[in-house]
């Protein structure tokens, strides 16, 4: 099959999706590649690379169109372009096909299949192909760097002859993926970084990436976290409580980075007017949900300005297309990816598997029909966000009665152990003669103050251990040396053999003790 | 020397031999406990040979000469790897002696009854030591003395044969399979049956030939008992012989009416007790289930086994390393057997110089002797402040960058937490897994001693280095 990829005609973007590298893997999956002459030109891959990587670089899209049955490309397809579908071919972009109805019905109408890569479910085995991810990470990266060229300090702190600079403070409202990002992005710039989610689960991820997650304490919490691991609209009592914790937030920080954003829905308000007023003058906000209105109300799309108290307010909507070398990277990557789950085969032909649930999802027109919305998908896109274990605190009435509950117990089976064994020394006595006893008194304290003594031995030590007490038994040298004066030969052979491999005993013990003792060396 | 003053003695050295073991709380105390056990022994060996009731000198001298010449030939000489062997082989010696100082007391008995009876005096007689004692017994005390003597020459012989099968095992000269005899366990408790009908009898006059009956079984019990298990518990097994060993030695004391015998005896005995309730604690096994032998059947499918074992090269251990800033190294038996802890040592010198955090977790039961991988790497100079045990470093994995598990297999699987089905479900084992990146050095694609398979080498972070160990790291020395 001929995979076609045409340039971008919208104003401002820059992104393309091939890139030679991705080419190069498409032809493995046996596809030839074509592109539109000056496609990459802007997100500096030049034809001649193109070129290079066995790419067919053709005058212009209508050519493309022609030649290939698999057509790629970055924003949606204006109306020109889905004219030039035919039937049977397949059209890869971003659709947001809510707010495209009439597009999507169009191209259904000419039997072309469309595959949105907005809508590709979140499930892990999708990951690799999920573009929205790939560009909110993108987004959240330079929402920090421009952040900080608006921002007249540095982000870290430093201590330097000239003075102390304090670290920036950074605000970033809702951890998805481009939130998560612009934490690790802050954090490796040095600066302290607070962020808030209204999904509780986000807390972890949140400090994982270095920042400190503000806490709202509010008994429904986990009620934030809706349906694929998107938020969903919080109930007002929330939303007042969260309001009140930006409220005191706002005179300290000096950067604010919002994202927050809810599938379909207008952006929701979280950083007030009243908030951008109480921040210091040379704040900085940048709010990435400024396409969908902005969680400041101030924010202007696709520009930056300054408010009247100082406050630089940037609602740029363009930032993966502001970085377009790397944002084409993952993109062509992303798209090539759902080239490979089309050719399972890898020969070459394209298998349109509808009941896989990634393609399913994904595919937004098929065969005459508009499939969208898809089916909801079998696989759950998250395991269920184990809420966040507030440790347990044992009220101290319960603490107590756990302690006397096990104090209990050891006292049960110590005072058994004590009773039994009473009873037994108590039997022995009833018998054995005094001088036994006198003796069986020594043994059982011997070996009593040998528990307590070897409890207390390193781990480390345990070869020694055995070593020195090699060593120790060797004490039965006495019993030999008490015998071997003893008038039949037998008994002083018999000792004479103890005696000898008892020194062996005491002399290779002792010195084999010594010698690793004197091995163990401090660093 | 009079009576007292040896009692004195005694009591000294007494104190001292727990001194001397209190001591090895710490591994720079343990430098001068081990004074207190040799000033201890020579006092105690010193007080018995110039005390009263001693003869032949002249034996007594070439005897301690000779064994004390073979025992500095012997410490001098071995090799860390072989402790093991050594101390199963110490345990042995002790077994030994005790047989033969039973047999002794029981033939010196009846030569001292036979005197007794002929009615001659206490001072014609002209017997040693423990000679005087026996004349003093009345029958009931003549009575426990052969109980004591049974006892003594059958822990002794069952230790004696046990240790020296421990030592083959060991030492690679016996097969470290388990082995039995048809009939197994069974035939263990015919042979106790047959020797306690045997110790009945004894008591009740026999001749001395029943008593040496009993040595021969108990020997027999020792060595069937020691062959049935296999290589990895080990470390119990010198456990248990070294227990038993003390047992033997204060079963002789009281035969002897010895006080720094049982004294002596005891410490030892309970010592080896500990170590062996340590190490099946360690492996989350029940005493006797190591004793009998073998792992316990499965009681259910084991996990499947998911993913592939991914081969890597010294290359990319080395850049991993590179990059790396704290590295945990998990050493086992495989290290000792490749005698690759000199390299390990280099590598962590290399290492630490490169400014990164080394570290060696120790399993209870890595090795074949409890502590034993702790001595190789002290041999081999690995400063003992970064040697830590399981339970000060599991927690420290997950902020680890690269473990470099380095012949050791059953110790970090992770069945053991996840799959209550395995064999070895339960046992507390080394989380290497949750480490960024591990490496797995290994001979082969084999399954360990247990024979149970380990997903560890089937996890995402997990490289396989196949080949020997110190041809490894030695490889990886050179490119770091």
């Amino acid at each position: 099959m001929k995979f076609g990829v045409i340039g971008e005609t919208s104003e401002g973007e820059a992104r393309v999706a091939l890139t030679p590298a991705s080419a190069e893997q498409l032809q493995k999956l046996g596809h030839d590649c074509v592109i539109e002459a000056g496609a990459g030109g802007k997100a500096d891959f030049t034809d001649e690379a193109y070129r290079d990587a066995g790419v067919d670089v053709l005058d212009n899209a209508q050519a493309v169109f022609e030649a290939a049955d698999v057509i790629a490309k970055v924003r949606p397809p204006s109306e020109a372009e889905v004219d030039m579908l035919r039937e049977g071919q397949t059209l890869i972009s971003f659709f947001y096909p809510s707010e495209n109805e009439a597009l999507m019905k169009r191209a259904a109408e000419r039997g072309a299949t469309l595959i949105a890569m907005d809508m590709v479910p979140r499930i892990s085995r999708a990951q690799k192909m999920d573009a929205l991810s790939s560009m909110a990470n993108i987004a959240g990266y330079r929402a920090v760097v421009e952040a900080a060229n608006n921002f007249g300090r540095f982000l870290t702190g430093q201590i330097t002859a000239a003075g102390k600079v304090p670290p920036a403070k950074i605000l970033v409202v809702g951890a998805g993926v481009a939130g998560l990002a612009a934490i690790g992005t802050a954090t490796s710039m040095g600066a302290i970084v607070r962020a808030f989610d209204v999904r509780p689960e986000t807390s972890e991820q949140i400090e994982s990436m270095g920042a400190e997650f503000l806490f709202l304490d509010f008994d429904d919490s986990d009620a934030g976290s809706g349906e694929g691991g998107y938020a969903k609209p919080s109930s007002p009592e929330f939303r007042e409580k969260q309001l009140a914790l930006f409220k005191e937030q706002a005179p300290d920080v000096d950067i604010v980075i919002t994202t927050a954003l809810i599938p379909n829905q207008e952006a929701p308000e979280l950083w007030t007017e009243e908030m951008v007023k109480a921040m210091k003058p040379g704040s900085v906000i940048v709010d990435l949900a400024a396409e969908r209105g902005g969680n400041c109300k101030m924010t202007r799309k696709d520009e930056k300005f300054v408010t009247d108290n100082g406050v630089t307010i940037i609602g740029y909507t363009d930032f993966p297309s502001r970085m377009a070398t790397q944002a084409s990277t993952l993109y062509a990557t992303n798209v090539r990816h759902m080239m490979a789950d089309l050719t399972p085969e890898k020969d070459g032909k394209i298998v349109h598997d509808m009941e896989d649930d990634v393609i399913r999802g994904a595919t937004i027109t098929h065969g005459k029909e508009v499939t969208w919305p898809p089916p909801k998908p079998k696989t759950k896109a998250q395991a269920a966000p184990q809420k966040r274990e507030k440790k347990k605190e044992l009220t101290p009435e319960e603490k107590r009665a756990q302690e006397v509950e096990a104090f209990k117990k050891d006292t049960q089976f110590q005072v058994g152990v004590l009773v039994a064994g009473a009873v037994v020394l108590l039997l022995v006595g009833a018998y054995a003669p005094e001088s036994f006893m006198s003796h069986f008194i020594v043994f059982a304290l011997a070996c009593f103050v040998g528990f307590q003594v070897i409890w207390g031995v390193a781990h480390s030590l345990h070869t020694p251990l055995m070593a020195v007490t090699n060593a120790i038994s060797g004490i039965i040298i006495l019993g030999a040396l008490l015998q071997i004066g003893a008038s039949s030969w037998i008994v002083v052979f018999l000792s004479f053999v103890s005696v000898l491999i008892a020194s062996i005993n005491i002399v290779g013990g002792f010195l084999v003790t010594r010698r690793m003792l004197s091995m163990f060396q401090k660093s | 020397m009079s009576i007292g003053l040896q009692s004195a003695a005694y009591i000294i050295a007494a104190i001292l031999f727990i001194l001397s073991l209190g001591g090895l709380k710490g591994q720079e105390s343990a430098k001068r406990a081990i004074w207190y056990g040799i000033v201890g022994m020579a006092l105690a060996v010193l007080a018995t040979i110039f005390g009263p009731g001693v003869q032949n000198l002249f034996l007594i001298v070439v005897a301690v000469a000779a064994g004390g010449f073979a025992g500095w030939y012997v410490a001098g000489k071995v090799q860390m790897t072989e402790m093991p062997q050594l101390v199963a082989a110490l345990h042995s010696f002790v077994g030994l002696a005790a047989v033969f100082i039973g047999l002794n007391a029981e033939i010196m008995l009846q030569d001292v009854m036979a005197l007794r009876d002929s009615g001659i005096s206490l001072d014609a007689a002209d017997l040693t030591g423990f000679g005087e004692l026996l004349w003093a017994k009345d029958a009931v005390e003549v009575g426990i003395l052969k109980v004591e003597v049974f006892l003594g020459i059958f822990i002794g012989a069952v230790t004696f044969t046990g240790s020296v099968i421990a030592f083959g095992k060991l030492a690679g000269r016996v097969d470290g399979k388990p082995a039995k005899l048809p009939g197994g366990h069974m035939l263990n408790l015919g042979a106790l049956v047959l020797c306690l009908i045997l110790g009945l009898l004894y008591f009740n006059g026999a001749g001395i030939w029943t008593i040496l009956l009993v040595a021969i079984i108990a020997g027999f019990i020792g060595w069937h008992l020691i062959m049935g298990i296999g290589g990895a518990d080990m470390p119990v097994v010198v456990s248990m012989l070294n227990s038993y060993s003390g047992w033997a030695a204060a079963a002789i004391g009281f035969t002897l009416q010895n006080d720094l015998l049982i004294v002596t005896g005891a410490l030892v005995g309970s010592s080896g007790a500990i170590l062996s309730y340590i190490m099946c604690k360690a492996m989350n096994r029940k005493f006797v289930s190591v004793i009998l032998g073998g792992f316990g059947g499965t009681s259910g499918p084991q996990q499947e086994m998911e993913g592939e074992m991914v081969e890597v090269q010294i290359d990319g251990v080395a850049s991993a390393l590179e990059e790396a800033d704290s590295v945990i190294i998990v050493p086992g038996y495989g290290m000792a057997v490749a005698q690759a802890q000199q390299a390990v040592s280099e590598l962590t010198k290399k290492l630490r110089d490169q400014g990164k955090t080394v570290r060696f977790a120790i399993h209870p039961v890595a090795g074949r002797l409890p502590g034993h991988m702790n001595v190789l790497l002290a041999e081999a100079k690995v400063p003992y402040d970064i040697v830590l045990e399981m339970d000060e470093i599991n927690e420290d994995f997950p902020s680890t960058d690269v473990v470099i598990v380095i012949g050791s297999n059953d110790i970090v699987n992770p069945a053991a937490n996840d799959d209550p089905n395995s064999p070895i479900a339960g046992m507390p084992v080394l989380h290497v897994w949750e480490a960024k990146q591990v490496f797995v050095s290994k001979r082969g694609q084999g399954t360990g001693y247990s024979g149970i398979e380990n997903p560890l080498f089937f996890k995402e972070n997990t490289r396989m280095l196949y080949g020997d160990a110190k041809q490894s790291v030695s490889a990886l020395l050179q490119k770091l």
